[in-house]
């Protein structure tokens, strides 16, 4: 669809947007003011962040957060590809409703029975809370918004390609390695950075699973809000929002010119 | 198929499979168990009615005495009650006004010239990916009483004294509506962008109006987008907790911030599981609905 675009839909683009990024702006602006006091401008500082740099229990969160993202990010990524490809590929077996169902679900459970929940498995079974009881939960939740984003890329896959593959001699799980992966790796390289992201941005979840020696940045991050806004928090978010804004931008050119060049493959092997 | 390859494929869905059952579905019947027990002090805080040592028979004997006495509990407790009703309420409201915000959006970038759709798109995720918690965080320091809105309007003399905001629901509904509205954005979108313009203007030819047109055809077409959106927005805000406890007050009932309240400063996990399995079957409709949506979407992807 695209036809004339008239005022009004200029307008309500405008507004929106305005809307989504104001509330940004004014915190990464304020977290370069000079006052302690948030909302009242008094100058230039960059002293905030220096401040940051000093603060050893916000370096030790940000530390842990990152290993529990990166961890989880990166099991997540392979288990959500395999559940995937399971629901692509196979479409009848047994079990095949409550598989779609669990993959499905926790993309729009409320945190709180997914953390809550959790946490009551690994109190019944004795497992120790702190790093790894968050990573386990985060590897579950985020598993899920994988398997989608790659599902969404491997159902306009052609298949011939590595029926092709087999029939030239490639056993199943090779020609899936060196025929299908190729193509869905954008799918899956996305995957992964979403992942990343939940896992980095996750609040609830961390708080019912984390124990003693495990507490994530936005557990600290929250913690602090709740005693009022400080500049100190403004320069956080803004470090963190510059970090995962870079990124993305950079993984969406990267994955742009990638899938471009993927497609132009795969017509000319058509056409060949 | 030889037999290793055959084991392959089984593997393929045994492990995201079994991983599923134990870190999503058992949880579930863990909160369901503890539900079901009697509230002891010490840890865990929870005496079970029954547990799997006890074999088969022991949990037929145990389940011929469950007792149900959390979920009398709730249900005599105007407390939880009210809870679940303003939850409902507050997600139902929010969802209407993401809605009406939402959809010029998504329409006024789905009418957008080709070559700046995409970075439209672009700006429309990126919030997605920054923190939901700097997200909520930053409006807490526009809405409070000596915050920029007020600052804003006190300066244009549009208001004498500043406005209260900040811990009211008024705060809350702004909350929600801001941090899931590319949530409604996206699916209708995508809905409408596939639509075909030539729709339109053959019910222009044949006499519609250009609101007639719109109503006739373009809202009908995306109406599958329009019910994906709502669902997005609705189940998550329902169990919402950071947006309430953040922007909104005392007065702010939600049930996600009472089921945080009843596990962490009153420590009595029976009482949150049984929220957690009533707030559970409130949503289970909506959510069956969104799972069939979306399993038919990637069925019509084939």
């Amino acid at each position: 669809m695209n036809a004339r675009w008239s005022w009004f839909n200029i307008t309500s683009v405008v507004f929106g947007f305005a809307f989504l990024y104001l509330p940004i702006v004014l915190l990464v602006i304020y977290s370069f003011n000079e006052s302690r006091l948030v909302t009242v401008w008094a100058g230039f500082s960059t002293k905030w962040y220096g401040e940051l740099f000093r603060n050893q229990g916000l370096l030790d969160a940000a530390w842990v957060t990152v290993r529990v993202a990166f961890i989880s990010a990166t099991v997540a990524t392979v288990l959500g590809t395999l559940a995937a490809v399971s629901l692509v590929r196979f479409t009848r077996f047994n079990g095949r409703t409550l598989f779609t169902g669990m993959v499905y679900a926790p993309l729009v459970m409320p945190e709180v029975i997914t953390g809550l929940s959790l946490l009551l498995l690994f109190v019944s079974i004795n497992f120790a809370r702190g790093f790894w009881t968050v990573t386990l939960a985060h590897i579950t939740f985020s598993l899920c918004f994988v398997a989608v984003v790659v599902q969404s890329r491997l159902v306009t896959f052609d298949r011939s390609l590595e029926e092709a593959a087999q029939d030239l001699g490639c056993p199943p799980f090779q020609a899936f390695m060196k025929v299908t992966l190729p193509v869905i790796l954008p799918a899956v390289i996305s995957g992964w950075m979403l992942a990343f992201t939940l896992s980095l941005d996750d609040l609830v979840i961390a708080s019912f699973t984390s124990g003693p020696g495990a507490t994530t940045l936005p557990m600290k991050i929250y913690s602090q809000v709740r005693l009022g806004v400080t500049p100190e928090i403004n320069a956080v978010c803004t470090i963190l929002i510059g970090v995962v804004s870079v990124g993305v931008i950079i993984a969406s050119i990267l994955t742009k010119t990638r899938e471009v060049q993927r497609q132009r493959d795969e017509q000319a092997a058509f056409a060949q | 198929m030889t037999l290793l390859s055959a084991i392959r494929s089984r593997l393929v869905i045994l492990i995201p499979y079994v991983w599923l059952l134990f870190f999503f579905l058992l949880p579930f019947m863990i909160v369901l168990r503890i539900a079901l027990s009697d509230l002891e002090y010490g840890s865990p805080p929870y005496t079970p009615q029954f547990s799997l040592s006890d074999g088969w028979s022991g949990i037929w004997d145990k389940l011929s005495t469950l007792d149900f006495e959390n979920f009398a509990f709730l249900v005599g407790d105007s407390l939880y009650i009210n809870s679940y009703l303003s939850s409902l309420k507050i997600a139902l409201i929010s969802t209407l006004f993401t809605l009406a915000i939402g959809f010029p959006l998504a329409y006024g970038m789905a009418r957008a010239p080709d070559r700046i759709r995409p970075t439209l798109l672009m700006l429309v995720i990126l919030p997605f990916w920054t923190s939901f918690l700097i997200r909520v965080y930053a409006w807490i320091g526009i809405l409070k009483q000596e915050g920029l809105l007020n600052q804003f309007l006190l300066w244009l003399g549009v208001i004498d004294t500043p406005l209260e905001i900040l811990s009211t629901n008024t705060a809350v509904y702004i909350g929600i509506v801001y941090s899931y509205l590319p949530f409604m954005v996206l699916p209708i979108y995508s809905a409408l962008d596939k639509m075909d313009e030539s729709l339109v203007e053959a019910a222009r030819d044949l006499g519609c109006t250009r609101i007639g047109a719109f109503w006739k055809v373009t809202a009908r077409l995306a109406v599958p987008g329009v019910l994906a959106g709502c669902l997005l927005v609705f189940i998550p805000a329902v169990g919402e907790f950071v947006i309430p406890d953040l922007l909104g007050g005392s007065g702010t009932l939600m049930i996600g911030k009472t089921l945080w309240i009843e596990f962490f400063n009153n420590s009595d996990w029976t009482v949150a599981s049984a929220i957690a399995i009533i707030l559970l079957i409130v949503l289970v409709v909506p959510i069956v609905w969104f799972q069939n949506a979306q399993a038919k979407a990637a069925e019509a992807g084939k």
